[in-house]
């Protein structure tokens, strides 16, 4: 019914128009990251709530350990500027560097969400044990489903930036701009759970 | 940077379906979309109506000899979900927005097309999804406010069926909502200013905010109750420690900008029909706009009035109170906005007209009640009680369902070319109000003396009253019918209505009707008064 070119938005149905407009793809892209951390803010929200009204019961373990946190915060902000990298290498048609910056992104998203199963399966507390821990997987896991998504979007726009037939040129930066911004998201909304949750 | 449409590579027009065929496929033309929401809307509006009328022939007598209790409360619950969800938010927002928008801003469609597609057919799945839950275990009992602990102790299978077809629904509304904003401030016509816009697509820009900034916290509070509900956690458990006040602020949180949500788009519309059938330009265009954005923001800070009597500490009480009462003023001057429009203009009697001083009756009423629940000692004595189901469909049913009703008389012409037959909108218009008011101003009553919503039987002493009211709905459901056959015979062979049949000057009718695909045949005109009506008579003087 309809071509399923997704490079172009903007479609019209009478061929005689051949028509030109802004790109406002980012306008919309940001809208939803708006609406998306309003999500996150519903959770915070929920989580600081608890933490002032509901006593949790004796004997339940809220102490976290730092060190894989603080790691995973320092991957996710270096990951950011290796990402900001492979834009700029892309801008200046270098596409095999920008793909390697890619892939480096990519993995430091990897190496973060196994950290973060590492975490999960050494902590004293499971999903249902008390109010604390329930909120505790709820965010981290509701962020790492994030960081998944955009580590496999990251993954799949590489693939599109390789050098012969790839759709991500200098000219179409459309998609690398967008996932860029995503993964700034997600990172920032670590840098607020990480502070909110692990150091408050 | 900016894209330019190859024709070449655009849609291949022979394989788009042609006539109404085109209204089941996965259009991405704006005004097919607006019609697949409000037809699919409508359907729904059947279906929730049904079960209205359920529970007004239950509520005629005081035990509960029509249906079993539980089966009265899926039904109550299934009614509120399908006509908030299904049908107000999709047609008030989706139908109107869709078909009117892009005409508005002067563009050939919306700014994200497949997006728009999409966000409509999220809606007919989580429907019928919602509706087949009564076949498993029954559908869910707990309202369609959902609050723990009632909707994790209820069958499981209706409550999580619920909660996916209300996330659907709610990214639906989400990416509706993106679609609209991107649209109005990024695709409007070169030489289009903001303050040149129409009412309505201001109207539709603080909607689609609330909708931006509060839908996503309704998801991510049923994603916790789901895990209640299927993974034993204890969020808004009190057994397990957890909170169910917490789960109140958050579901408020979205829900009574909800009822904004549902509103403020009515308010938009009628800003567009009083003035063309007054001839009169729209009074006050400027403090239209503020009050819109003043209600969005004050929207966003009252929703703890829901809950005076969930142990709310007192400054809360005071601040949710003040807050309220506050919205009472952008709100009453759009009232008086309405009716200085009206005043010494050249009113024509029709359907829309009616309509629209059905719902200026009916809404002040709404927000005379609404101004009083608002006072925390009285909101404690008709909490939860008929006085807030009567105050609620005052705004709902008498608000806005009746400028759907009115929108649809209204430009019924511009999307068919057919006039609707006067007549019979009339008798439609004649037997919603008395019905409408009927079956909900004795509710007030009923509230006031202690009768509480939500329960299959009642004291016998309210019986009388309800059976009024059960009378008024009955009247309501008979309503219906003039509308249909109305709509059916003037599909057929209704009188050809030309281009303007009101002689309207917003851009919408400055094209053949029905439009053709791409809205224009040629550049869209620029429309710098779209309420210049006095102008214009001056002129022909």
């Amino acid at each position: 019914m309809t071509t399923l070119d997704s490079s172009k938005e903007t479609q019209t149905n009478n061929s005689e128009v051949n028509e030109t407009h802004e790109d406002f793809r980012m306008f919309g892209l940001i809208t939803f990251l708006i609406a998306d951390g309003m999500t996150f803010a519903g959770f915070f929200a929920a989580y600081l709530t608890y933490k002032a009204v509901n006593p949790l019961p004796d004997g339940a373990i809220y102490e976290l350990e730092l060190p894989i946190p603080t790691l995973n915060t320092i991957l996710l902000l270096v990951s950011s500027a290796t990402f900001h990298k492979a834009g700029k290498a892309l801008l200046k048609d270098k596409n095999s560097d920008s793909q390697k910056w890619l892939f480096f992104t990519a993995s430091l998203g990897i190496i973060f969400l196994i950290c973060q199963l590492f975490e999960y399966f050494h902590l004293p507390f499971g999903l249902t044990d008390n109010l604390f821990a329930s909120t505790f997987y709820a965010l981290t896991g509701f962020h790492g489903l994030h960081v998944t998504l955009g580590t496999l979007m990251i993954l799949i726009i590489a693939w599109q930036s390789r050098i012969n037939g790839g759709r991500i040129t200098s000219q179409n930066m459309f998609p690398l701009e967008a996932v860029e911004l995503y993964w700034h998201f997600v990172d920032g909304i670590w840098v607020i759970l990480f502070i909110i949750l692990y150091l408050l | 940077m900016t894209i330019s449409i190859d024709p070449q590579k655009t849609n291949n027009e022979s394989l788009q379906p042609k006539g109404w065929l085109r209204y089941f496929s996965f259009s991405l033309d704006h005004k097919v979309i607006g019609i697949q929401y409000l037809v699919c809307g409508f359907l729904f509006y059947l279906i929730g109506g049904t079960l209205a009328s359920a529970i007004r022939i239950e509520l005629a007598s005081p035990m509960s000899d029509f249906m079993p209790r539980d089966v009265y409360n899926q039904v109550l619950t299934l009614h509120g979900t399908i006509m908030i969800f299904l049908w107000i938010v999709p047609v008030v927002n989706g139908a109107f927005g869709n078909y009117l928008i892009p005409f508005y801003v002067g563009a050939r469609d919306m700014a994200f097309p497949r997006l728009n597609a999409v966000a409509f057919w999220l809606i007919p799945p989580s429907g019928l999804m919602l509706v087949a839950s009564y076949f498993v275990e029954g559908a869910a009992q707990a309202g369609w406010t959902a609050y723990p602990p009632l909707s994790i102790t209820t069958p499981q299978s209706g409550q999580i069926i619920w909660i996916l077809s209300v996330l659907l629904l709610g990214g639906s509304s989400i990416f509706g909502g993106i679609n609209f904003i991107a649209t109005i401030i990024k695709l409007r016509r070169p030489g289009l200013k903001l303050m040149q816009l129409p009412m309505y697509c201001w109207a539709m820009l603080g909607t689609s905010l609330l909708v931006v900034l509060s839908t996503p916290v309704l998801a991510g509070t049923l994603i916790l109750l789901s895990f209640d509900i299927i993974a034993n956690t204890g969020f808004f458990n009190p057994v397990l420690g957890g909170n169910v006040v917490v789960y109140q602020h958050l579901f408020w949180f979205y829900s009574h900008p909800a009822v904004y949500i549902m509103v403020l788009p009515a308010f938009g519309l009628v800003s567009e029909i009083l003035p063309v059938h007054a001839r009169k330009p729209l009074f006050g265009y400027t403090t239209m706009v503020f009050s819109i954005m003043g209600i969005v923001v004050l929207g966003l800070v009252v929703w703890a009035h829901h809950m005076f009597t969930s142990g709310t500490p007192p400054w809360m009480r005071l601040f949710f109170t003040i807050a309220t009462a506050f919205i009472a003023v952008p709100t009453g001057i759009k009232f008086f906005n309405w009716v200085a429009t009206l005043w010494g203009g050249k009113i024509s009697i029709n359907s829309a007209m009616l309509f629209s001083c059905g719902f200026i009756i009916n809404f002040v009423f709404g927000g005379i009640t609404g101004v009083a629940l608002a006072q925390v000692p009285f909101d404690i004595h008709v909490h939860d009680t008929y006085f807030v189901v009567a105050h609620f469909h005052y705004i709902v049913y008498g608000g806005t369902v009746f400028i759907i009703f009115s929108s649809i008389y209204h430009w019924f012409p511009k999307v068919t070319g057919k006039m609707l037959n006067e007549k019979l909108g009339i008798l439609h218009f004649i037997i919603t109000f008395i019905g409408f008011n009927l079956c909900f101003a004795p509710q007030h009553w009923l509230g006031l003396n202690g009768m509480p919503r939500r329960v299959a039987e009642y004291d016998p002493q309210f019986q009388f009253v309800n059976q009024i009211s059960s009378i008024g709905a009955l009247l309501m459901a008979i309503s219906t019918i003039p509308f249909l056959v109305n709509v059916f015979l003037s599909v057929r062979n209704g009188k050809d209505s030309g281009d303007n049949p009101w002689n309207a000057l917003t851009p919408e009718w400055l094209t053949s009707s029905p439009p053709p695909v791409e809205n224009w045949e040629g550049e869209a005109p620029l429309v710098e008064e779209p309420y210049g009506y006095g102008k214009e008579f001056s002129e022909q003087k």
